[in-house]
C-alpha cells in the first residue's frame, strides 16, 4: 500500500517535471537550430515548408543543441554497431572512466578511514591535522590535476593511476570528515560500559566505534563517489587521454561535434547515477545484514 | 601523575641517537664542517631542553629550534641533522597541542614545518623544478608575476565566479520561494534536483563555450548551472525546518502566509541556505577554473594553470594555485563570518560563544 501511495505522491509530479523538461528541450533545440538550418540546409535546396524546417532543425548534423532523440540514437549506434573494444564504442569510454573512478574511490576510502582513525585516537593529530583537512575543502583541488599528472608521469606512472589519484584526492575529504564524526558518535554510556569490561582500544574500535560510524559512512561514500567521477573526468582533459568520457568531451569540443559531447554527458550522468546506486545498494545490504545478526 | 613520562619520549630518545650519529659522521669526514657541527650541537641542546616541561625551557627550545631551522636552510643539505630536526619538529607540534593556545595555532605550526621540509628536501635532493618547485621559488614567481595573476584573479573570480554565483544562488533561492506554495511542483522538482548532485555538470563547459563564446559569460553560465541545484534543494529543505510549536503560534496570531514566510520560515531556513552558500562558494571556484580548460581568453586562473603547465613553468602554475586557494579560503571565511552574524541563534553556533 505504501508503495502505491508513494507512486501517487511522487511518480506523477516527477513525471510531469521530466516531461516539461523534455518539451522545453525540444522547443529550445528548434529555436536554437532553426536559423542555422535555414542558412546552411534549406535555402540552398530551394523552396521549403514549415514542416521541412521542423524536421531539419531537429535532425541537423551539427546542431547547436541536439534533440534528445538524436542523442539516444547516437548512443545506441555507438553501442550496437561497434565491437566493445572499438574506440567508437561509448561503453569502452564509460568503462575506462568508471574503472579509474572506482579505483580512486577505493583508495580514497582507505586513506580517508585511516586518517580518521589516526585523528580520533591521537590528540596531537586532531589539533594539528583536522583544521588542514577542513581548510583544504576550500582549495580548488581540481586545479592541481595537471600538476599531479606531470609529477606522476615523471615517475613513469601513466594510464589509469594518475586519474585514480585525483579521484582519490577528491574522495577522501568527505570520508575523513564523516568517519571522524561517526567514530566519535558512540554515547558516553556505551563507552563507559565497554570501559568497565576492560576493553582495549582495539576492541572498542571494532565493537563500538566502527559499527556506530556506519550510518555516517554511507552518505559520505555517495558524495565521495560522485565527486570522484567528476575528478576522473577532469583528469582526462589535460592528459590527452585516448579513452574515457572526459576525452570524448574534449575531442567533441575540438571538432565541434555537439552530438558527441552530449552523448558523453548523458553517459556520464548515467554512470554517476549507477555508481551512487551501487553505493546505496551496498548500504542496504550491510544494514540488512547487521539487523539480521 | 608525577611519575608519568614526558610526552614524546620515544621521539626525544631517537633524536638523541640520531644527533650522536650525525656528530660522528661529521667528525670522521676529511674536513670538519664547523657550521654543521655547531648546528648539530644546537639541535642536541634543543633536545635536552625539551626533556623537561618547565616553561623557560620550552621558550628556549622554541627559539633554538627556529634558529637551527633557518640555519639549516642556508647550510648545505645534511640528511642526519635534518632528520633530527624532523623529530624535534614533531615534538614541538605535540607540545603545542597540549598547551592552551588558540585553535589553529597548532595547525599553523604543522603547516610551517611542512613548508620548511618541502623547501629543504626539494633543494637538498635537487628535485627538478618541473616536478616540484621549492616554496621560495613559488614565492618568487608569485611576486614576479603579481600583475598578471591579479588580472587572472579579476577575470576568474570577479567576473565568472561572482556573477555566476550570485545568479545561480539567487535563482535557486528564488525558485524555491516561488514554488513554496505549490507542493505538486516541489514533489516533482526535489528528486530531480537531488539527482543532479550525482551528475558531473562541469561537463557542459564545452557546450557553454559554444553558446556564450570564450569570455567570462560561458564560465558564469556553467557556474549558474552548478550552483543552482544545491541552493534550490537546501532552501526547500530549510523552508520545512521551522518547528511545529512556532507554526502554531503564528497560526494563533492569524499571520498571513506572507508574514509566516518572512517572520518565521525564512529565518528558520537561513542555516540551510548558508550551508548551501558555503558549499557553492568552493564549487563555483572549482567549476570556473575547470571550465577555463575548455577554452578561454588569454587571462584567468584556469587558463594560466593549463597553459603554463604545458610550457613547464611550474613555479607560475603553483603560484596561480596559491592565489586561487587563497581566494577560495577568503570567500569561505567571509561566508562563515556572515553565517555567524545571521544565524547567531542556531544551536551549532550558540555553543561556540559560551
Amino acid at each position: 500500500m505504501t508503495i502505491n501511495r508513494r507512486l501517487q505522491l511522487y511518480a506523477l509530479p516527477v513525471g510531469s517535471v521530466l516531461l516539461a523538461a523534455l518539451i522545453l528541450w525540444y522547443l529550445l533545440a528548434f529555436a536554437l537550430n532553426a536559423s542555422g538550418v535555414i542558412d546552411r540546409v534549406l535555402t540552398p535546396r530551394g523552396p521549403w515548408s514549415s514542416s521541412d524546417l521542423l524536421y531539419a532543425s531537429l535532425n541537423a548534423s551539427r546542431p547547436l543543441l541536439p534533440a534528445p532523440h538524436q542523442i539516444i540514437i547516437d548512443i545506441w549506434n555507438s553501442i550496437s554497431q561497434w565491437p566493445l573494444t572499438s574506440p567508437r564504442n561509448l561503453l569502452l569510454h564509460t568503462w575506462v572512466t568508471a574503472s579509474a573512478a572506482l579505483t580512486g574511490f577505493g583508495m580514497g576510502v582507505v586513506l580517508g578511514v585511516l586518517l580518521a582513525v589516526c585523528i580520533v585516537h591521537s590528540h596531537t593529530l586532531d589539533k594539528a591535522l583536522m583544521p588542514w583537512i577542513v581548510a583544504s575543502q576550500t582549495i580548488p583541488v581540481l586545479a592541481i590535476a595537471p600538476i599531479v599528472l606531470i609529477i606522476l608521469g615523471s615517475f613513469g606512472i601513466t594510464g589509469m593511476l594518475p586519474k585514480a589519484t585525483i579521484a582519490m584526492y577528491l574522495c577522501f575529504f568527505p570520508v575523513t570528515i564523516a568517519t571522524v564524526q561517526g567514530l566519535r558518535s558512540p554515547q558516553k554510556m556505551e563507552m563507559e560500559l565497554v570501559h568497565t569490561y576492560a576493553a582495549r582500544r582495539v576492541d572498542i574500535f571494532w565493537m563500538v566505534r566502527l559499527p556506530s560510524s556506519l550510518p555516517y559512512l554511507f552518505p559520505a561514500f555517495r558524495v565521495a563517489i560522485a565527486s570522484g567521477l567528476v575528478g576522473t573526468m577532469v583528469a582526462e582533459l589535460p592528459t590527452g587521454a585516448q579513452a574515457g568520457l572526459g576525452a570524448r568531451l574534449l575531442t567533441g569540443s575540438y571538432y565541434g561535434n555537439t552530438i558527441q559531447i552530449w552523448s558523453a554527458l548523458v553517459m556520464a550522468s548515467l554512470l554517476g547515477l549507477a555508481l551512487t546506486g551501487l553505493v546505496t545498494f551496498t548500504e542496504r545490504l550491510v544494514i540488512r545484514q547487521r539487523k539480521g545478526a | 601523575m608525577q611519575t608519568k613520562a614526558i610526552p614524546g619520549t620515544l621521539l626525544l630518545v631517537s633524536a638523541f641517537v640520531l644527533a650522536a650519529l650525525a656528530l660522528i659522521e661529521l667528525s670522521i669526514g676529511e674536513q670538519i664542517s664547523w657550521p654543521q657541527t655547531a648546528n648539530t650541537l644546537l639541535l642536541l641542546l634543543c633536545a635536552w631542553l625539551a626533556c623537561s616541561m618547565a616553561r623557560w625551557r620550552a621558550a628556549l627550545f622554541a627559539v633554538g629550534l627556529a634558529v637551527s631551522a633557518v640555519w639549516l636552510i642556508l647550510l648545505p643539505y645534511h640528511a642526519l641533522s635534518t632528520s633530527v630536526l624532523a623529530l624535534l619538529a614533531m615534538v614541538s607540534v605535540q607540545r603545542l597541542a597540549r598547551a592552551p593556545v588558540p585553535a589553529g595555532a597548532v595547525a599553523g605550526l604543522l603547516g610551517l614545518w611542512l613548508l620548511w621540509f618541502w623547501q629543504i628536501l626539494v633543494t637538498g635532493y635537487a628535485v627538478p623544478q618541473v616536478i616540484l618547485p621549492a616554496p621560495l621559488d613559488i614565492l618568487t614567481a608569485l611576486v614576479d608575476s603579481v600583475s598578471m595573476l591579479a588580472g587572472d584573479l579579476v577575470q576568474t573570480v570577479l567576473k565568472s565566479v561572482l556573477i555566476g554565483y550570485l545568479l545561480g544562488c539567487g535563482l535557486g533561492v528564488g525558485v524555491a520561494l516561488l514554488i513554496d506554495r505549490l507542493p505538486f511542483l516541489q514533489r516533482g522538482l526535489l528528486p530531480v534536483a537531488s539527482l543532479t548532485s550525482t551528475v558531473p555538470l562541469v561537463g557542459v563547459a564545452p557546450i557553454a563555450v559554444m553558446w556564450f563564446g570564450f569570455d567570462w559569460p560561458s564560465k558564469a553560465a556553467v557556474v549558474v548551472l552548478v550552483t543552482f541545484f544545491p541552493a534550490l534543494v537546501s532552501t526547500l529543505a530549510g523552508l520545512k525546518a521551522s518547528g511545529r510549536l512556532e507554526q502554531e503560534l503564528m497560526y494563533c496570531y492569524a499571520a498571513t502566509p506572507r508574514q509566516n514566510l518572512l517572520m518565521l520560515r525564512l529565518p528558520a531556513a537561513m542555516p540551510f541556505i548558508f550551508s548551501a552558500l558555503k558549499v557553492n562558494a568552493t564549487l563555483a571556484l572549482i567549476t570556473a577554473i575547470v571550465a577555463e580548460y575548455f577554452g578561454s581568453p588569454t587571462a584567468g586562473l584556469g587558463f594560466r594553470i593549463s597553459t603554463e603547465s604545458a610550457r613547464m613553468h611550474m613555479p607560475v602554475v603553483w603560484s596561480a594555485i596559491v592565489v586561487s586557494s587563497l581566494a577560495g579560503s577568503l570567500i569561505y571565511a567571509l561566508l562563515v563570518r556572515l553565517d555567524r552574524r545571521v544565524n547567531f541563534w542556531h544551536p551549532s553556533l550558540r555553543g561556540g560563544a559560551a
